[in-house]
């Protein structure tokens, strides 16, 4: 698998998405500037957690709109894989490769700490090494987090098994309890149709070393180095 | 020398006495200007002395004292006196760190101020070549029931996680207390660590003459002018005018600014580099200079500027945010203006460095400032304040007193009140995991950071117990520094140095500026008995409302060392079946104690002793039993004593214990000085082979005894501290994480 990161000059996990990714490929991925549209073909492409350029618009709103990002959705519409983390997730809404917003957290605070989310289906490039309707542990770190789509856009989304991640409890029961931000049916994580573009809140690359504290991400990149290559 | 200076801008005022006292400088300060200036300054050159010489940048009432600490060490490869203490951390790395205060613009402004508090100190270490990699902070506020605490605390909080957490660095530790005596003047101290190649440290010295001044960053904009006065003077009523003095954060830009100075460091450029804090483009350009021995000449009109029609005193003065100051090497102006060109970052040559030894400062060709350099910033005002000690306190008996509560409520109220409550409310908005190298996250007693890419760790904490401060300045002053080190030991670190930030009221005042004096000798005390000596360090005086001073608070961030990560321990305990050991000498030392203020509520007393050679032996036999892995679980014992330590334990680990074969044995002091004294020098363990623990504390001469089991894990988890009381975990932890959620949604 050949994979790129997309460096805004405000992104602040891109080393932290590399570090993950170079764990399971054993090599190095490309990481490709934002002022370099022009990059090589890859079989997938990261945006990353941070602040792409300040984010004092709409998350993500600016970035949306970068020539790079142009690029990133011309090669999303060929069926290149794209993972958009935190940032990246938000990035993803506005440019509308995936459904839906992400609003400000319900308690309005930024919120940073591991949470427990269930893998809704194993039947993606990102899921394989899952157990479905298993609850992983991967931490959260985001101010707008509360994903948000109307009532028709959920239904279908349900109906096409779009949602990849739902907040829950350790146990995988889906509470109010387990929500960090206010999201709409608990909603971590989302696919586009083709379910080949996954955005989510969570970021799986901070708990992929034993020495972090717990190892439950890893089986994502591990996942997609086993479907890409 | 250009002498009569003339530009209308500069002067458009002239100086009267009224004008010099408004720039916080008194007759005989002026008259020393005379003197060195001969003749009378106009006002942008009065401007200057008056940031130079305030309290915040001239260290005028302080440094008499200051160089009484203990700064050298075989680890130390730069001590206090550059923008951060630089130490070796072995395998050709340095740690770069060091602590500041944002206390004035903090309480004025508090989401602003306490941001810009946090880019300020990521500047200090960045500018010396090192990588960020994790912020500390230690923050103080009024009582919880004073009407404006709320609204600072969630200010300040917010303001420190929107700063750090765009900028990417985590926020790993930290500590939040609360007493009345900061209802006017908090205190918002902020920390940042750094790692730099040993090889490649940067300094301010800027020597060679023609070689380019080089300004980056955000543009000049007329905030935060006169910021260094103000944070050097007290509040009264009307201290809310003061708000536009207030600078404005953009940790955007700030980590632009971070990535760019790496990038262009790893290159040959760079003479000297120095970033604009307080008193900004004056005080970075004057240390610059002075302390490479040469003159400088700025062009102001080639200052970016955010705002038309800027006069050379608001530019020289401004304090606007994310702004550095580079000396080139000849010829390399292009690769560095390539360099901030790619992150979008303002680049000006806005002078060059001369001969001469005095800032030359022209606007349009006209000269508007001429002052000579080395007078101005090394002749500044010193002074020797009439101090007068503490009075002494008289200690506490621990068998003279009947509790009004049983151990179980009293540690209950103790586990949920405002300073020894979770502080996970605070923590969770800052992002502590960003760079992927947390290895202890907050709440434990030292963060730990993983150097990246390698299995070792630095460990880093920031500590202060002010109300032993304010009952005995010198015990008060060595507790701090031995529960720094205690705390970094604790998770089985060697401790290397620290950094202090000293908060304390108004010097002129004689008992204020006894319990300064008596907090550093504690601390020279305490930094040369443990090998930790000051790196680097901040002052912050004047912190009074109306008359009233906060409790003295000498807060210490510290670091430490691990070589291997897999001989590391938390506090969490780990399961049944382990034997609980106390180590070092309990005998109930109640004066000064949490318990006494919080649950007996009459504070009183002298704090308790701080036997430094006991510290020593107790400290470097707890790291040894860490690193060999006979200990499986260790915590600092710190406020609220043993009691408290043993249940922040089991909460951390989920997990059951009984101590109450410790208060029953005989020669323990009577509850509930035993559980609730706050003798120093004491670790609390668990171990699976007790045996083995207590005859290696014999043959080092340390005190240990073992006090209890620990139980089972779980929801039914209980704590026992003497018989015929449990305590349900569960509704210990409800208590302890619910109060202060429950303050900030009310």
């Amino acid at each position: 698998m050949k994979a790129a990161v997309i460096v805004f000059p405000g992104s602040n996990c891109d080393r932290d998405v590399q570090v993950a990714l170079r764990q399971s490929m054993g090599r190095e991925p490309l990481m490709v500037w934002h002022k370099d549209s022009d990059f090589d073909p890859v079989d997938l492409i990261v945006l990353p957690g941070g602040f792409s350029y300040g984010d004092y618009l709409r998350c993500g709103a600016m970035a949306a709109n970068s020539p790079v990002m142009k690029e990133v959705v011309a090669r999303a519409h060929k069926g290149v894989a794209v993972l958009g983390i935190c940032n990246g997730f938000q990035m993803l809404t506005e440019t509308g490769l995936v459904p839906g917003v992400l609003m400000r957290n319900a308690d309005l605070r930024f919120v940073c700490r591991d949470v427990t989310i269930k893998v809704e289906s194993s039947q993606s490039l990102f899921t394989a090494k899952y157990e479905q309707g298993k609850a992983i542990r991967i931490p959260v770190a985001h101010h707008d987090g509360n994903y948000f789509a109307d009532d028709d856009t959920l239904a279908t989304m349900e109906d096409r098994g779009q949602i990849a991640f739902r907040y829950c409890d350790p146990d995988g029961s889906v509470t109010p309890g387990s929500n960090p931000n206010g999201s709409q049916r608990n909603i971590a994580g989302v696919y586009n149709e083709t379910k080949t573009v996954l955005g989510l809140m969570p970021h799986p690359e901070r708990l992929a070393d034993p020495k972090l504290g717990g190892t439950d991400g890893r089986a994502l990149f591990d996942g997609l180095v086993e479907a890409l290559s | 020398m250009s002498s009569v200076v003339t530009n209308e801008r500069a002067n458009d005022r002239p100086v009267t006495p009224e004008v010099v006292r408004e720039h916080g400088l008194n007759e005989q300060e002026y008259d020393l200007i005379l003197d060195i200036m001969g003749r009378a300054p106009n006002l942008l050159e009065l401007g200057i002395f008056s940031v130079m010489w305030s309290e915040h940048c001239s260290y005028k009432s302080s440094k008499k004292w200051l160089k009484t600490l203990p700064t050298k060490g075989p680890q130390v490869i730069k001590g206090p006196g550059e923008n951060a203490g630089v130490i070796d951390i072995g395998e050709g790395l340095a740690a770069i760190f060091k602590m500041e205060s944002h206390n004035h613009p903090s309480f004025i402004e508090p989401y602003q101020g306490a941001a810009t508090g946090v880019g300020g100190i990521l500047r200090d270490v960045f500018t010396m070549g090192a990588r960020p990699v994790a912020n500390l902070n230690a923050l103080r506020f009024g009582s919880p029931d004073h009407p404006k605490t709320r609204h600072l605390v969630a200010g300040v909080v917010a303001g420190v996680g929107g700063y750090g957490n765009c900028v990417g660095v985590p926020t790993v530790g930290g500590e939040v207390n609360f007493d009345a005596s900061y209802n006017g003047n908090i205190l918002v101290n902020a920390m940042t660590v750094g790692i730099a190649p040993a090889d490649r440290i940067f300094y301010s010295a800027a020597a060679g003459v023609g070689k380019p001044v080089v300004y980056v960053g955000s543009k000049t904009g007329r905030d935060g002018i006169h910021g260094a006065t103000m944070a050097s003077a007290e509040f009264d009523d009307a201290s809310d005018e003061k708000r536009p003095t207030v600078q404005v954060g953009d940790p955007f830009t700030e980590k632009l600014l971070i990535e760019a100075c790496l990038e262009l460091m790893a290159t040959d450029a760079i003479v000297a580099i120095q970033d604009m804090g307080a008193a900004g483009l004056t005080s970075s350009s004057f240390e610059m200079a002075s302390k490479g021995g040469s003159g400088v000449e700025l062009e102001l009109d080639k200052v970016p500027c955010r705002e038309d029609g800027m006069t050379p005193y608001e530019m020289m003065l401004s304090e606007s945010q994310e702004r550095m100051l580079i000396v080139l090497q000849p010829g390399k102006e292009d690769l560095a203006r390539g360099i901030f060109e790619k992150w979008d970052l303002d680049f000006a040559v806005i002078g060059h460095l001369t001969d001469s030894g005095r800032m030359v400062l022209k606007m349009h060709g006209t000269v508007v400032g001429d002052l000579p350099i080395d007078p101005l910033a090394e002749a500044s005002p010193e002074y020797d304040r009439p101090w007068q000690p503490t009075p002494p306190q008289d200690d506490v008996d621990p068998a003279g007193f009947t509790p009004s509560v049983t151990p179980a409520a009293a540690l209950k109220r103790l586990m949920a009140s405002p300073d020894l409550c979770s502080k996970r409310w605070v923590w969770e908005q800052y992002d502590h995991m960003v760079m992927g190298d947390t290895v202890a996250r907050p709440g434990g007693d030292a963060a730990v950071v993983r150097i990246h890419g390698s299995n070792r760790g630095l460990a880093m904490s920031s500590d202060c117990t002010p109300r032993y401060c304010k009952a005995d300045p010198e015990r008060g002053g060595a507790q701090a520094v031995a529960e720094s080190w205690r705390n970094i030991t604790a998770v089985g670190a060697k401790p290397l140095a620290i950094t202090d930030n000293m908060n304390f009221g108004n010097p002129e005042r004689p008992e204020i500026m006894g319990q300064f004096v008596g907090c550093i000798a504690g601390m020279k005390a305490a930094c040369e008995a443990l090998d930790y000596p000051v790196v680097s360090g901040n002052v912050s005086l004047y912190n009074e409302t109306n008359g009233q001073a906060i409790l003295p608070t000498p807060v210490i961030g510290g670091v430490g060392l691990i070589d291997d990560l897999d001989h590391i321990v938390g506090a969490a305990l780990p399961g049944a079946n382990q034997t609980l050991v106390l180590i070092g000498e309990t005998r109930g030392h109640l004066g000064a104690s949490i318990y006494l203020r919080d649950v007996e509520g009459a504070l009183k007393g002298a704090p308790p002793p701080v036997d430094l050679a006991a510290e020593r032996r107790n400290g470097d036999f707890v790291r040894a039993q860490i690193q060999s892995g006979s200990v499986t679980a260790c915590h600092d014992l710190a406020d609220g004593g043993l009691a408290v330590a043993v249940a922040e334990m089991a909460l951390a680990g989920n997990c059951g214990a009984d101590i109450s074969a410790g208060a029953d044995a005989p020669g323990n002091p009577p509850l509930p000085a035993w559980l609730f004294g706050e003798d120093q020098a004491r670790y609390l363990v668990t171990t699976v082979d007790s045996g083995a623990l207590l005859a290696a504390a014999e043959k080092a001469g340390v005190p240990a005894q073992a006090i209890g089991q620990t139980g089972d894990q779980g929801a039914d988890a209980r704590l026992i501290l003497a018989t015929g009381e449990a305590i349900s975990l569960a509704d210990l932890r409800a208590a302890h994480e619910g109060w202060l959620p429950g303050y900030m949604d009310r």
